[in-house]
């Protein structure tokens, strides 16, 4: 079980790579697990040919989903849209490299359904963007 | 069975009488169990007691003359008597049986509340409540129109009762508090604050949630008007609670859900309420539970609620200290003086999910979260804390544990 706290997953919950606002940006979402109290933020901009140029996320939450939301906007960037839009939950556990039971999986699972709901221009992220 | 009288109470024997004690967790590490306050393990005479019941006596109450029916409803209403002995109440039909705390605060706010509050009135809560005494008021207060005030929470997590005080001089029609805190383990000086909101002509209600499994509660001595607990927090069964009110006020209370059971004669556009304690009780109850009930009583009954509000001090008092010597570890609520074996924290840098996470790891089971506690959570602007909490089967090695377990999260984080 503490494969779970893999190095890369500290080390980008730590140190994340792409913490922070894109001011103007594209595409902003923003939501929230209350269960746990997770939140997250996804900016994008994105080019003229609909490839993701730039992305930051901001928020706060348990070591899963900060570093989840960090390894998913790295896999993102020179993506374009399309492609950002059929990612899965096994592209997120890919990322993470870890099994996860379904509490932990929520945690996991946020910022992907943050970054669709944003690039599908949804008013409202809900679990069916991150069903397989 | 006969009580223990030690000072300490013969753990080795307790937690021989607790099967799931003995049972590893999925990496291989025995189950240390730091997670009471959300629901307690059971003892063995409790599951016994409700497995004998389906292989002996099985039927449905209060409607058959068959000897099984006879036997099963002897075995519910027996239950009902110690349930009610033991909390000290006058008569066992002043005892509801619910499905648990949240029930029972619902049954009053639904049947006492609408009868007698109207829109304007007062209902004084606090700042530490369980959402399930305030859920149910925020419902009753749309509805009807209530004003709802809350006692503040200080910083060392005790209720200001100058400021309760204050609150009483607005003539509240209900007060509602918890007596035990099941984040910061406060224990309330309930009989004071039953007592004052008496004067201010106040009805009172206690979400005994937490405090009836802990520590010596007795309705007559506090003088409290309802009383809301639930079995499986206090060693018996989930499914099952209970309702205790003095009996004036159950008798004028219309009833809560209607069906069987809960009536006397029903024709074809009428019905008429049966007697206290049925008249709040439609439908087949959950009978092996209130028996699984019934053997939990018994088995706190054999240890003395005093023993058991003394070994949780010893536990919290020794865990408060080593808690203290982790880096950095914030733990919140009052001294041990005034409060209970309940212990949430935060560590600096880490999140609780993620603490709990590698807890668990080590075997030991700790609960992450707002604990159903979320405008506590929000006063002292935390979104989640980790809590360890004790019960009867606790021992202090299981404290070095779970300060062990603390230290290899600080590692992985360090
Ligand atoms: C103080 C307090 N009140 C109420 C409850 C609700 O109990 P139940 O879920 O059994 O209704 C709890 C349980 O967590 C509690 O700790």
């Amino acid at each position: 079980m503490d494969d779970l706290y893999r190095q890369i997953i500290i080390e980008r919950y730590k140190t994340p790579l792409y913490r922070g606002e894109l001011d103007p940006h594209d595409i902003s979402f923003e939501d929230e697990n209350p269960l746990c109290g997770d939140h997250i933020r996804i900016d994008l901009r994105v080019d003229e040919n609909g490839i993701v140029s730039e992305a930051a996320f901001n928020g706060h939450g348990c070591a899963i989903s900060q570093a989840s939301a960090d390894l998913l906007l790295e896999s993102v960037i020179g993506k374009p849209l399309e492609e950002v839009k059929a990612l899965t939950k096994q592209d997120v556990l890919d990322n993470l490299g870890i099994e996860l039971g379904p509490v932990r999986l929520k945690c996991a699972l946020l910022p992907l359904k943050v970054l669709k709901a944003g690039v599908y221009g949804l008013g409202e992220a809900h679990d069916g963007l991150v069903e397989d | 069975m006969e009580k223990f009288q030690p000072a300490m109470m013969d753990l080795l024997r307790v937690r021989n009488d607790f099967p799931i004690l003995e049972r590893e967790v999925a990496s291989g590490k025995p189950l240390v169990y730091l997670d009471s306050t959300a629901t307690s393990q059971k003892p063995l005479s409790v599951i016994q007691s409700m497995d004998d019941y389906y292989r002996r006596t099985n039927a449905n109450i209060h409607r058959g003359v068959h000897t099984l029916a006879e036997e099963a409803t002897a075995a519910y209403e027996n239950a009902r008597e110690r349930i009610a002995a033991f909390i000290g109440a006058k008569k066992a039909r002043e005892v509801v049986y619910t499905r648990n705390t949240t029930e029972s605060i619902n049954l009053v706010a639904y049947t006492w509340g609408r009868k007698n509050l109207k829109a304007g009135d007062l209902v004084i809560l606090t700042e530490m409540e369980h959402h399930s005494n305030l859920v149910p008021w925020h419902m009753l207060a749309a509805e009807l129109g209530l004003r709802l005030e809350f006692i503040p929470v200080t910083g060392d997590g005790l209720l200001d009762l100058a400021a309760y005080r204050d609150l009483l001089t607005l003539s509240p029609r209900l007060v509602a508090f918890t007596q035990m805190s099941n984040v910061l383990g406060t224990i309330n000086p309930a009989k004071e604050i039953i007592a004052l909101a008496h004067q201010a002509g106040a009805v009172t209600l206690v979400d005994g949630a937490q405090s009836v499994p802990h520590l010596p509660v007795n309705v007559q001595d506090l003088n409290v008007d309802f009383l809301a607990f639930s079995a499986h927090k206090m060693l018996g069964p989930t499914g099952i609670g209970a309702l205790y009110g003095k009996e004036a006020l159950l008798d004028a209370m219309p009833p809560f859900l209607g069906g069987g059971d809960m009536i006397k004669k029903v024709h074809l556009r009428s019905f008429t309420p049966n007697d206290l304690p049925h008249k709040f009780e439609a439908g087949t109850p959950a009978i092996a539970e209130a028996i699984g009930f019934g053997a939990a009583i018994d088995y706190l009954n054999m240890l003395g609620m005093e023993n058991v509000a003394r070994h949780e001090h010893t536990i919290i008092s020794y865990a408060l200290e080593a808690l203290n010597e982790v880096d950095g570890l914030n733990v919140f609520g009052p001294s041990a003086e005034k409060k209970g074996g309940v212990a949430a924290f935060t560590l600096p840098g880490v999140h609780p999910h993620d603490v709990a996470q590698i807890l668990d790891s080590q075997g030991i089971a700790v609960r992450a979260g707002h604990h159903c506690a979320m405008p506590l959570h929000e006063k002292f602007n935390l979104p989640a804390t980790t809590r360890a909490s004790f019960y009867v089967y606790n021992t202090l090695e299981e404290v070095d544990l779970l300060v062990a377990g603390l230290h290899k999260v600080q590692e992985i984080f360090g």
